[in-house]
């Protein structure tokens, strides 16, 4: 319901403002590209489109890509699933431990993964060579095999944090009912649980889907010969391939169709069975005995270990001696000390750009999320819809969105701290404002017409009430949104220049250049850094709140 | 002029819902005003309006002389209470109540002694510090009481205070609501849709049905002489007799005739009960057999089904004697003043 009736007043002003700069940061960017995709130098054409389809070695990623990510999809949910259920039906030492443990290992960034299995399993890793010492060969972790090892890894604990938080809503006497009519064990899973989970599976599996597909850092590390689209975007990009710039758009518009028509199905699907629920009831987890209890154990702490090597290795390794930037024997702080130039940069600019994306995305989560729960209308609709749009818009296409608008006048932004700071909140702005809206949802409109009839302008009602009494919600998003925001790599990788570059790119840079010492030790500071700021999590929400991701 | 006056007004939802269709009240200083109506009658709408979360589409507000129609909701000095208490979650009961004096400017010292006046009024003096998370129902609502007063506002309004609360702390707090509203004497408008409550509470009750008012009236003449049969129906429980022999022959008995009546009424508690041929003390008879007995306690109802349709007839105080058993033979006593005739428009006749 509209507060006041004159029809423009602060907020109208603010709901335009947002759209405007909306428009023209995110929307007018992509249309760029899109323009670049249909055009060559002289007018209309479809010549990268033609470029793309005419060769195996273009569309072949295209299909590269669609099996990795059906694959790690797949894989992600047939392994998630059983976890989830294990640990939400039987009790299991160390409940909280493994699910802070798996939590940590989904925040870790991704071509961390990547990049220590490649330390582990690669031509000259760790058990690579410990095989070849006793003379047998390991199979190559490079290619197909290594993008969806390491991809599923990283993302069964997404899909499993979705799961765990709708296993939450499930009523014990919904069981107990199933139960009651005959249907126990696997057979009650597969017809009276997965049901009730499809819409939260669905929805993950979504998320893990468009994470993989827009996935860069880890096929580019460890895909070697096996490209998949987002590499062919990057290479012809900055012209390894070619310098075609239409090309590149087409290949970035491709990619956006396919991830946009997966959310489309998504969504036709989940729309038709929304239903909502809550357990008066939540189901106790009860003891396990016998092979059966060990079988279980086995499955989640295998995963957990399995999960957790590689930062594991990481850490172990930016300690060990570097020659030219490859491991030696013995180990030292030498990694940490001859970069520390660097690594002190690397730290100033993660905190500098990141802390400033992250308040600028809050701000705007805010007010959006304000304007479209109270606000309701055709113009906060419009504004609701657009905050979506990077949801579908893998990060590196962002990146290439900005370069493309922002390189020439009237707004030359290219390499400057401002493009950074932008492309990293428009990044998790979908995130963010959907965790802000469902906050909002919950708080009862009167507590702010309380405010009002007490004397508080609309301001202040948003500042002194609205703000601080959605503070711990809105605190928990921003810490997760930080780490993110920290991690994130293929969005920046074309804006940043050496004044602006962070650890996650500092990192993705040193690999490049085979500094593999100087990696690891950035690694860790990061980890270190993300793991930090998730004990700050559950801290704040308690540890014992679902966290929205 | 009446100190709160609101005339001729109108409030369209969407193109064709008429929320408020031509509403006129006026309110007196000091008055406890109540709006009662069932949900959709627009006594939420007008109180809204009034307190200026919604704008009327046409008509007038003025407020001591001025129009209110003008004045920002935050300046229109208003205290409200609402249903589901609204209090500041991240606020202690004290900085809570403490919340309107900032913006008033009111000083430190001033604000300290006011708050805890007003905590002491609705006995949450000593809680003053705890976070209203995890208080009860009934002292979130003393606390958005004490909020709503404090800044003496020049209005008080109340939208369903009391409806979230269950009915033993209902009934004390809207006790207290009353007294409290009489010592501070501020002009409350109060929204229920409960009738015992708006009999019970107001000085002036004003009975809304799909727009309009009804019936403005003190309690006694809303449920005694109710102007309209929605009013009738609405507060109170009412017998309707059917059309025919029957209520013919009852009515010459009783020697009425009202030219123009249509619809012939009686409350439950105005009838009685005898056994078949015995004394009826002048009033008519309708004779019947027991259809159901219901014991409440201090009350019985007992329905009975009679020529002129079932009609349900309030014992009271039946004690253990006065039971009846369904198939029982008996006469209804109808006196003559306890029948309420409407006219076709639904308008009482006579009276």
């Amino acid at each position: 319901m509209k507060i006041g009736g004159k029809p423009v007043d602060g907020w109208t002003s603010i709901a335009l403002l947002l759209t405007g700069g909306y428009l023209f940061m995110v929307v007018w960017p992509l249309v760029t590209v899109l323009l670049a995709s249909v055009t060559n130098g002289e007018g209309f054409s479809l010549d990268g489109f033609a470029t793309f389809f005419s060769s195996r070695l273009y569309y072949g990623t295209l299909l590269n890509s669609l099996l990795v990510t059906i694959c790690v999809t797949v894989l992600a949910f047939v392994i998630a699933f059983p976890l989830a259920y294990f640990m939400t039906l039987f009790r299991i030492p160390g409940t909280r431990t493994i699910q802070v443990l798996i939590l940590a290992s989904m925040m870790s960034p991704p071509f961390i993964g990547a990049y220590s299995w490649i330390l582990m399993l690669g031509n000259n890793g760790l058990i690579t060579r410990w095989f070849k010492d006793v003379g047998l060969e390991v199979p190559s972790i490079y290619g197909f095999t290594g993008i969806v090892l390491v991809l599923t890894l990283q993302l069964v604990p997404l899909i499993f944090t979705y799961l765990m938080g709708a296993w939450r809503t499930i009523d014990v006497s919904l069981l107990e009912a199933a139960e009651s009519m005959g249907m126990t064990g696997w057979r009650r899973a597969l017809k009276v649980i997965m049901p009730l989970l499809l819409p939260t599976i669905l929805g993950g599996s979504l998320l893990v889907f468009v994470r993989a597909f827009a996935d860069f850092g880890t096929p580019m590390l460890i895909g070697q010969g096996f490209r998949t689209i987002p590499v062919l975007i990057y290479s012809s990009f900055v012209g390894e391939v070619s310098v075609d710039r239409s090309f590149a758009a087409a290949v970035a518009v491709i990619v956006i169709a396919v991830t946009l028509g997966v959310f489309l199905v998504q969504k036709f699907i989940v729309d038709r069975r929304t239903f909502s629920m809550t357990a008066m009831r939540p189901i106790e987890p009860s003891p396990l005995a016998g092979w059966k209890g060990w079988g279980v154990y086995a499955y989640v702490y295998g995963f957990l270990v399995l999960a957790l090597a590689p930062l594991v290795v990481v850490v172990v390794s930016s300690f060990r001696n570097t020659l030219y930037g490859q491991f030696v024997d013995g180990f030292s702080f030498r990694n940490y000390l001859t970069a520390q130039r660097d690594i002190i940069r690397y730290i100033t600019n993660t905190f500098s750009i990141g802390l400033t994306a992250l308040v600028l995305l809050v701000i705007v989560a805010v007010l959006v999320s304000y304007l479209t729960v109270r606000r309701k209308g055709a113009l906060t609709g419009a504004l609701d819809t657009m905050t979506m749009v990077p949801y579908v818009v893998p990060g590196l296409i962002i990146g290439i969105a900005l370069i493309t608008a922002f390189s020439q006048p009237p707004l030359v932004l290219t390499g400057t701290f401002a493009v950074m700071v932008l492309a990293l909140a428009i990044r998790r702005l979908p995130y963010s404002v959907r965790s802000t809206t469902a906050l909002m949802y919950q708080f009862s409109p009167s507590i702010e017409e309380a405010a009002v009839s007490l004397g508080a302008s609309k301001f202040r009602t948003l500042v002194q009430v609205i703000v601080p009494a959605l503070a711990p919600g809105i605190v928990s998003g921003a810490v997760l949104s930080w780490v993110t925001i920290i991690t994130e790599l293929s969005t920046t990788l074309f804006l940043y220049n050496t004044s602006t570059q962070t650890l996650s790119l500092g990192i993705y840079a040193q690999v490049i250049r085979g500094q593999l010492g100087t990696a690891a030790a950035l690694s860790t500071i990061l980890l270190i850094l993300t793991m930090l700021s998730l004990f700050l999590l559950l801290r704040l929400s308690g540890g014992s709140r679902e966290i929205r991701l | 002029m009446s100190y709160l006056t609101v005339s001729n007004a109108m409030k369209r939802f969407g193109p064709e819902f008429m929320a408020l269709n031509g509403v006129s009240v006026a309110v007196e200083r000091g008055e406890f005003f109540t709006l009662l109506g069932p949900s959709g009658c627009g006594k939420t709408t007008l109180l809204r309006s009034i307190a200026g979360f919604n704008d009327l589409t046409s008509g007038d507000i003025t407020l001591d002389g001025a129009n209110l129609r003008i004045v920002p909701p935050h300046q229109r000095d208003i205290g409200m209470v609402f249903q589901d208490y609204a209090v500041f979650p991240h606020l202690s009961v004290f900085e809570n109540v403490a919340f309107g004096l900032k913006p008033r400017k009111v000083p430190a010292a001033e604000i300290k002694t006011r708050v805890t006046q007003a905590l002491d009024a609705v006995r949450l003096g000593a809680m003053a510090d705890r976070l209203p998370a995890a208080m009860s129902g009934g002292q979130q609502q003393r606390i958005g009481l004490a909020r709503a007063m404090v800044i003496k506002p020049r209005l008080l309004l109340m939208d369903e205070p009391l409806s979230n609360l269950d009915a033993k702390l209902r009934i004390e707090l809207r006790e207290e609501i009353r007294d409290i509203q009489k010592q501070v004497d501020i002009a409350t408008i109060y929204v229920t849709h409960d009738q015992e409550e708006a009999l019970a509470i107001s000085d002036r009750i004003c009975v809304m049905n799909a727009g309009r008012i009804e019936q403005v009236g003190t309690p006694p003449e809303i449920y005694g002489d109710p102007q309209t049969r929605f009013v009738a129906e609405f507060v109170g429980t009412l017998n309707t007799f059917a059309p025919g022999a029957a209520l013919d022959a009852m009515l010459s008995q009783l020697g009425l005739s009202l030219p123009g009546a249509t619809v012939w009424t009686a409350r439950p508690e105005r009838l009685g009960l005898a056994a078949r041929g015995g004394d009826t003390g002048g009033a008519a008879t309708l004779e019947g057999t027991i259809a159901k007995f219901t014991y409440l306690g201090r009350e019985a109802h007992v329905q009975v089904e009679t020529p002129a349709g079932l009609v349900v007839v309030q014992i009271a105080n039946p004690g253990m004697t006065l039971t009846h058993q369904p198939g029982e033979q008996v006469s209804v006593l109808v006196p003559r003043e306890a029948l309420m005739a409407f006219g076709a428009d639904n308008i009482r006749i006579g009276g």
